[in-house]
């Protein structure tokens, strides 16, 4: 186990390794920097002056070593547009990514899980077929596409909700978040709704394989033989145990739902990293943009290893090369 | 009857028990053709700057012109007529997505296959990368390349090829596990073929069924990645394009009511992406023997 941990963790530190010399390098040789931020007018003393400043006069090797050896201190480097620490930049804006996400993944959980056990229960029927069809096209629709289409119908057309930005902020228990106003409640949602799309077609799809496996199980059998209402049966003993593989499903695949949020930040100009990102991709902001990239990169690393830690502990199935077999 | 033949017509035979697959099939063939000829069944040529007048500008659907020319769709801001743009738009999104599928497809069997015969460290790691990668989402994949290099057409090709060569990489490495057990392998061996040869002649075309299935599935997610990275400003230039961008010209206008310009190219990649779903989605249940 130690000696499966260490070896993982090695592998872990290697990936973000060659991340960073992906993502320094790739960044360091694509456009200028110094063009986009200057006044075209600056004479070459002023431009030379800011190339110093900024440190790109130095070899990209230097730069490299700089960046981690300063990466270990904490410092990913400070925004050439915002003149802020890059790192503080994203921590700023994490919340609201976070809350996006977290709405999005409960409206995902409330629609999918009961049409998708009522797909499982009566897969024949027309409503099922109905279901995973649109499960299906669910799949097909490109995400930003909805977006658009969503703030055409609620905010242009029907003007129920508002389509950009996030709402009032309110606290509870010392949180703040968007989530606890009613008007942050309603900026939130057109987005979170989008954003969810996508998993809800994963999410049906899950649990109705799930539904009609433990549909035929011994103990639903068994349920109905004491006379208990299908109503309960359904309720109690099918949810209680599809639940289980979805949250852990869906948990691993809430790193998915950040990844994908840059997509709908950008569509409701959501305040998050997401968006953060995409506009520092047009300006150049090199270290925002390094910044970012490591920091995504460095989660889903450890997220992936903490799932694969949890699942030896949880599944004694799962085989582990380095243990004793 | 050669009995490839006969084979082949079963195959259609299957495939056409299943209406919508079959319907979709078609459908997705029309747009093929669309997206091939497009420069012949365009009404207009979008990009061609003589026919194109700025005076047409976001013109509505079903409306005609002061000289005549009809505009199913409506115009998009510069005057171009949507139906023309859409066409061309769906040749530069069809043309990326399944290059990129094709060069993934053969990346991904090489390592998949090699890795599958070779065994030992070799498979290991190449392994190792291939899960690596599939733990990363695809859009974060692209995001890393696009954002650290820069956005064009060869680079939107190569974030897709990235992004999809561990799924086939993956899937052959299982199929040909299967098949390097069999006899035709060791017979192959005992007459001393080299390993190319066995890996490439013998091996490859009997993966080829989960590897299509796996390429029609990539080839609708590439599709449809690449538009949304098009979208952010992150996929293909503007000299190319495609549906996402033609989506993403459209999004400016939006809030002035003028929803064709964004709803309709949407639509087209719609229709394209749940059709070449819906046909794999038919050819995994076929391929499936569980399912038989």
């Amino acid at each position: 186990m130690t000696a499966f941990i260490c070896t993982r963790l090695a592998q872990s530190i290697l990936v973000l390794f060659i991340m960073s010399l992906l993502v320094f390098g790739g960044v360091n040789l694509v456009g200028d920097p110094v063009e986009m931020l200057i006044n075209p007018e600056a004479d070459q003393a002023e431009v030379e002056r800011v190339i110093r400043e900024l440190g790109l006069d130095r070899p990209v090797t230097e730069q490299y070593w700089y960046f981690l050896v300063n990466a270990f201190k904490g410092d990913l480097g400070s925004s050439f547009i915002f003149g802020e620490p890059a790192l503080k930049l994203i921590i700023q804006r994490m919340p609201a990514t976070l809350e996006l996400a977290l709405f999005s993944l409960f409206i995902s959980l409330i629609i999918a899980i009961p049409l998708g056990i009522y797909a499982g229960y009566k897969p024949e029927s027309k409503v099922s077929k109905v279901i995973m069809a649109s499960s299906i096209l669910g799949f097909s629709m490109p995400t930003f596409w909805v977006g658009i289409i969503f703030i055409m119908i609620f905010a242009v057309q029907l003007g129920w909700l508002p389509s950009t930005g996030r709402g009032d902020i309110g606290t509870f228990m010392g949180i703040n978040s968007s989530l606890f106003t009613l008007n942050g409640l309603s900026h939130v949602f057109l987005p979170a709704l989008n954003l969810a799309l996508f998993k809800i077609s994963s999410v049906i799809r899950l649990t109705r394989a799930g539904t009609r496996e433990i549909i035929l199980q011994d103990y639903i059998t068994f349920a109905r033989s004491k006379g208990i209402s299908e109503k309960r049966v359904v309720m109690i003993h099918v949810l209680k145990n599809i639940l289980i593989p979805i949250v852990t499903v869906v948990g691993l695949e809430f790193g998915s739902l950040i990844a994908f949020s840059t997509v709908t930040e950008t569509v409701f100009a959501w305040p998050g990293m997401g968006k953060l990102i995409i506009d520092s991709i047009y300006n150049l902001d090199r270290p925002v943009i390094v910044a970012y990239l490591m920091i995504i990169v460095t989660f889903f690393v450890f997220l992936n290893l903490i799932v694969d830690i949890l699942y030896t502990f949880l599944d004694p199935r799962v085989r582990i090369k380095g243990d004793h077999q | 009857m050669n009995p490839k033949l006969k084979k082949f017509i079963e195959f259609c035979k299957d495939f056409s028990s299943n209406k919508v697959a079959l319907v979709a099939f078609i459908i997705f063939l029309l747009i093929l053709f669309v997206a091939i000829f497009a420069p012949l069944v365009s009404p207009t040529d979008p990009y061609d700057l003589n026919t194109v007048s700025i005076m047409n500008s976001r013109l509505p659907p079903f409306t005609e012109d002061f000289s005549g020319n009809y505009f199913l769709l409506g115009t998009d801001g510069a005057g171009r007529d949507m139906v023309s743009a859409i066409f061309y738009g769906l040749r530069v999104s069809l043309g990326v997505g399944v290059l990129s599928g094709i060069f993934a497809l053969i990346i991904g069997s090489f390592f998949g296959i090699s890795a599958a015969f070779f065994g030992g460290r070799y498979e290991s790691i190449i392994m190792r990368i291939v899960d690596i990668q599939l733990s990363f989402p695809s859009i974060l994949v692209a995001l890393i390349i696009l954002a650290a290099f820069g956005k064009g057409v060869e680079k939107t090709i190569i974030a897709l090829i990235l992004v999809q060569w561990a799924y086939y990489a993956r899937t052959a490495r299982s199929s040909a596990l299967v098949e390097i057990n069999k006899e035709y392998v060791d017979a192959a061996r005992c007459l001393a073929f080299g390993n190319t040869r066995i890996m490439f002649k013998h091996i490859l075309p009997n993966c080829m069924a989960p590897l299509i299935v796996v390429g029609t599935l990539q080839t609708a997610h590439a599709i449809s990645l690449e538009a949304t990275l098009s979208f952010l400003g992150l996929g293909l230039p503007i000299t190319e394009p495609s549906l996402g961008l033609l989506i993403g010209n459209g999004f400016e206008y939006m809030y002035s009511g003028d929803f064709w310009i964004s709803i309709f190219p949407g639509v087209a990649l719609l229709i394209t992406v749940a059709s070449i779903n819906l046909v794999g989605d038919h050819l995994r249940d076929m391929f499936n023997p569980r399912l038989q």
